[in-house]
């Protein structure tokens, strides 16, 4: 049964930390997988092990741009039409899960990716893919400087705060607004790297 | 359903605090915008003036950003701490990546000294906006 809390005269809804999971903000199960995905890029820049490379890029840079755009475009608009409990709980299992994931896809598309362009010649400035190779480095850092600088704190933030007796919603809220307001930025870069990506596999 | 009352504050209007999770993002970005201009100019050697321009730009804003920070009374340092540690190892890991592969690609001399403390900033300006974002709401008791 859940309770209302009055705070401040403020009504809020609390329900009992013994009555839900505590959440882990960092799903210790899955470090494993990260620290092998570690290894495999680390032994594929080692050895310039071609497969590898081209492997780690294209799954890594895949996954990257498939998810922040089904997040974005799918599942963010559901999500604001879900009821608050519904949303608290789904945030609460889905928000770990990108804190391991997310890092992973992009440090194994980044960097391997320097070296797929280093094997291809792109990074030759008489290469004619490398303008297109430039527009992609700074895609990839308007990218890396929204989701390590805004996304990722607020993203390990809500969980924080959902893990306290009283979780402050107003707080969430503000905090899950940083997702909406660069929903767009993301979603442009997102449809420029494939632009991009596309172009140079195709010369 | 029950409704019980309590004393523990809401904090509809959270404290004001130094914007010390920009200066640091900002120092993120500075050091990502310096890493594309050598990046841009890799295998050849860079133009270094711009980018060393741009790195002690970064140390000066994280600098700012650490100051700013020792000065706020009341905060949550346990957290702080907690958080902090975690993120500086899973941003050092990614951090020897980007030196390895910077490394094996035979950057030497001046280059790769200045890519190296452009990953110390950002090993460093990662962590600290993470864990500043999450001790500014914790509990300070």
């Amino acid at each position: 049964m859940n309770e209302e809390v009055i705070v401040n005269d403020v009504v809020v809804p609390h329900i009992p930390l013994a009555g839900r999971p505590k959440i882990q903000v960092v799903p210790l199960l899955g470090l494993p997988v990260v620290a092998m995905a570690v290894v495999f890029v680390a032994l594929s820049i080692g050895f310039n092990w071609r497969w590898g490379l081209v492997f780690n890029h294209v799954v890594g840079g895949g996954l990257w741009t498939g998810i922040d755009l089904f997040v974005g475009l799918v599942i963010g608009p559901i999500l604001g039409r879900l009821s608050i409990p519904a949303r608290a709980e789904f945030s609460a299992r889905f928000m770990p899960k990108m804190v391991i994931i997310m890092p992973t896809v992009v440090m194994m598309t980044l960097a391997t990716g320097f070296q797929v362009a280093r094997n291809a010649g792109n990074l030759a400035a008489s290469n004619p893919n490398h303008a297109w190779l430039i527009m992609s480095f700074c895609v990839v850092g308007v990218m890396a400087t929204v989701a390590l600088g805004i996304l990722e704190p607020a993203n390990v933030a809500v969980l924080y705060e959902m893990n306290k007796p009283v979780p402050n919603g107003e707080r969430i809220g503000r905090l899950m607004k940083r997702f909406i307001y660069t929903a767009g930025i993301t979603g442009i870069m997102q449809i420029a790297t494939l632009i991009i990506m596309t172009r140079l596999g195709s010369r | 359903m029950s409704v019980t009352r309590s004393d523990r504050s809401v904090h509809h209007d959270d404290r004001p605090v130094p914007p010390i999770g920009w200066l640091s993002t900002a120092a993120l970005g500075l050091v990502v915008v310096g890493g594309i201009l050598l990046a841009s100019y890799a295998p050849r050697v860079a133009p270094l003036a711009f980018a060393v321009v741009l790195l002690c730009l970064a140390v000066v804003l994280l600098v700012a950003a650490g100051v700013l920070l020792a000065r706020i009374k009341d905060f949550a340092w346990e957290t702080f701490a907690n958080v902090f540690k975690w993120a500086l190892l899973a941003y050092v890991i990614t951090s020897g990546m980007i030196e390895f592969a910077f490394v094996h690609d035979h950057t030497r001399g001046s280059s790769l000294v200045l890519v190296t403390m452009m990953l110390v900033v950002f090993a460093l300006s990662v962590p600290t906006t993470i864990a500043f974002t999450v001790a500014r709401y914790a509990d300070t008791r």
